[in-house]
């Protein structure tokens, strides 16, 4: 963990007149694991949504890298590149597993044997290469959302926004995704921004931990002061299931 | 029965002798409805896609338009047209009336609509959310359409292909525009129509044999162009 990379200051999201996000202050670290919990609703998705600049803030400023992004602006394409989203749903284009996982180094322009193999590589370490040309539209659910985290990982951004990255997978996934994601992170200095309803998983990947409740952060704190030791009433209701949303 | 019989012999033996009046006939269809898809595509895809894509205060009469452009009578398409063109119109210095470009002007009007209308509808029915994906994964705005586009290819040659099947059988603004002039403004339909009302029914038998067969060729070039997306 080091320099902040983002610097989240009055950051606010409103869709008419439901504020879905508003974030007083936040800094997330360069190289670490940020996990992000709350009920459904809470204005987790909002945020990595304002983190990935798909949308600006209504309100307030989402700094990153020294750009700044607000209602007017937001950080120029190589800046924005530096960040990539994975969502809940794996979102694959129609075509074949490979052409997804290229497609981010082929919109950079990479070369074609730098596509190769990278693209190679990454779906070999996610257990998809015998399946490498088989149709996106064909694969299990499981498979797809391995390659929709292949195609992030391929990219080897500075950030990663991981969506509930797990949901759905059997634990023989569950467990090869977030060792890739540990890798990732360890020896690439990869961010991640991981928002997860897995209480197990979030103490298994995070170094810092968020609670977002109404779209406000009620608590952010090392991982293990969270969950022992939380400051706040309501995250200890949250995480002992006592909470009514 | 039986005129229906020689009539169909008579035809077949036009289309294998490659009778002349025939291949001017299909020649002249074929490059005015052909020029007319092209410029109705590279409007109507664009524009479509922008109205897919876009919001904005006045968008849903705009969408309203292009409905009721789709489902325009092309005799009313040809009279306004006509008009337009003829000597008392505000276009009549262009001299078009009666030759293949009015007709060409007219079925643009025609597919333009259809066109767009139908790419638009593909466009909304492709998961928005794979546009953020898109984006997120360093696409441009321009790539990230592109990349909706493909998604929608399947539709967006739906649209083309109910185009080019709205202009090449459409006969009523193509006999008001057109005249249909032999030699220089008579397409399939209205030679149909005239053939038919001369008595001469193996040439309007082979002429509608030759539209058939146009329509089934340009639709297997398209499902040919759609690919592996059908499977």
């Amino acid at each position: 963990m080091g320099d902040a990379l983002y610097r989240l200051t009055a950051a606010a999201k409103r869709y008419g007149d439901k504020e879905a996000c508003f974030i007083e202050s936040l800094e997330i670290s360069k190289g670490e694991v940020l996990g992000v919990m709350g009920p459904s609703g809470a204005g987790k998705s909002t945020l990595l949504r304002l983190l990935a600049f798909l949308e600006p803030p209504t309100s307030g400023v989402v700094s990153f890298l020294g750009f700044n992004a607000d209602v007017a602006s937001r950080p120029p394409l190589e800046v924005r590149r530096k960040v990539t989203m994975v969502f809940p749903a794996p979102l694959l284009f129609n075509g074949t597993a490979w052409d997804n996982v290229a497609y981010g180094l082929r919109l950079r322009g990479i070369k074609a044997e730098e596509v190769e193999r990278r693209v190679r590589a990454v779906l070999d370490n996610v257990g998809l290469l015998p399946i490498a040309r088989v149709q996106a539209a064909t694969l299990s659910s499981g498979e797809a959302r391995r390659v929709a985290l292949a195609r992030s990982f391929v990219i080897e951004p500075e950030v990663l926004l991981l969506d509930e990255p797990t949901a759905n997978l059997d634990p023989y996934n569950v467990a090869l995704v977030e060792g890739l994601l540990s890798r990732i992170n360890r020896e690439h200095g990869t961010t991640v921004v991981l928002v997860t309803h897995s209480v197990f998983q979030a103490r298994r990947l995070a170094h810092r931990m968020t609670l977002l409740l109404d779209g406000r952060i009620v608590e952010v704190g090392k991982t293990e002061q969270v969950f022992t030791a939380p400051r706040d009433a309501r995250t200890a209701a949250f995480f002992g299931g006592e909470m009514v949303y | 029965m039986q005129e229906i019989g020689s009539g169909l012999l008579q035809a077949l033996r036009l289309i294998f002798t490659g009778d002349a009046v025939v291949g001017e006939i299909v020649l002249l269809s074929l490059q005015v409805s052909g020029i007319a898809l092209v410029l109705s595509t590279l409007a109507g895809v664009p524009f479509g896609s922008w109205l897919a894509l876009s919001r904005f205060s006045g968008r849903r009469f705009v969408i309203a338009l292009v409905y009721t452009g789709m489902g325009f009578p092309p005799v009313v398409i040809g009279l306004l047209v006509y008009l337009v063109l003829s000597q008392s119109g505000p276009l009549a210095f262009l001299h078009w009336l009666f030759t293949p470009t009015a007709m060409i002007a007219a079925q643009v009007i025609m597919a333009f609509p259809l066109v767009a209308g139908f790419t638009m509808a593909a466009v909304l029915g492709v998961n928005q959310s794979l546009r953020q994906q898109a984006l997120s994964l360093g696409a441009t705005q321009r790539q990230a359409t592109l990349a909706i586009l493909r998604e929608a290819r399947l539709g967006v040659i739906v649209s083309i292909v109910a185009g080019f099947g709205g202009i090449i059988s459409e006969v009523g603004a193509a006999m008001m525009v057109g005249g249909n002039i032999e030699g220089s403004t008579r397409v399939l339909t209205t030679a149909i129509v005239l053939e038919t009302r001369k008595g001469n029914f193996d040439l309007a038998i082979a002429l509608g044999i030759i539209l058939l067969a146009v329509m089934f060729l340009a639709n297997a070039a398209m499902l040919r162009l759609q690919g592996r997306a059908l499977d």
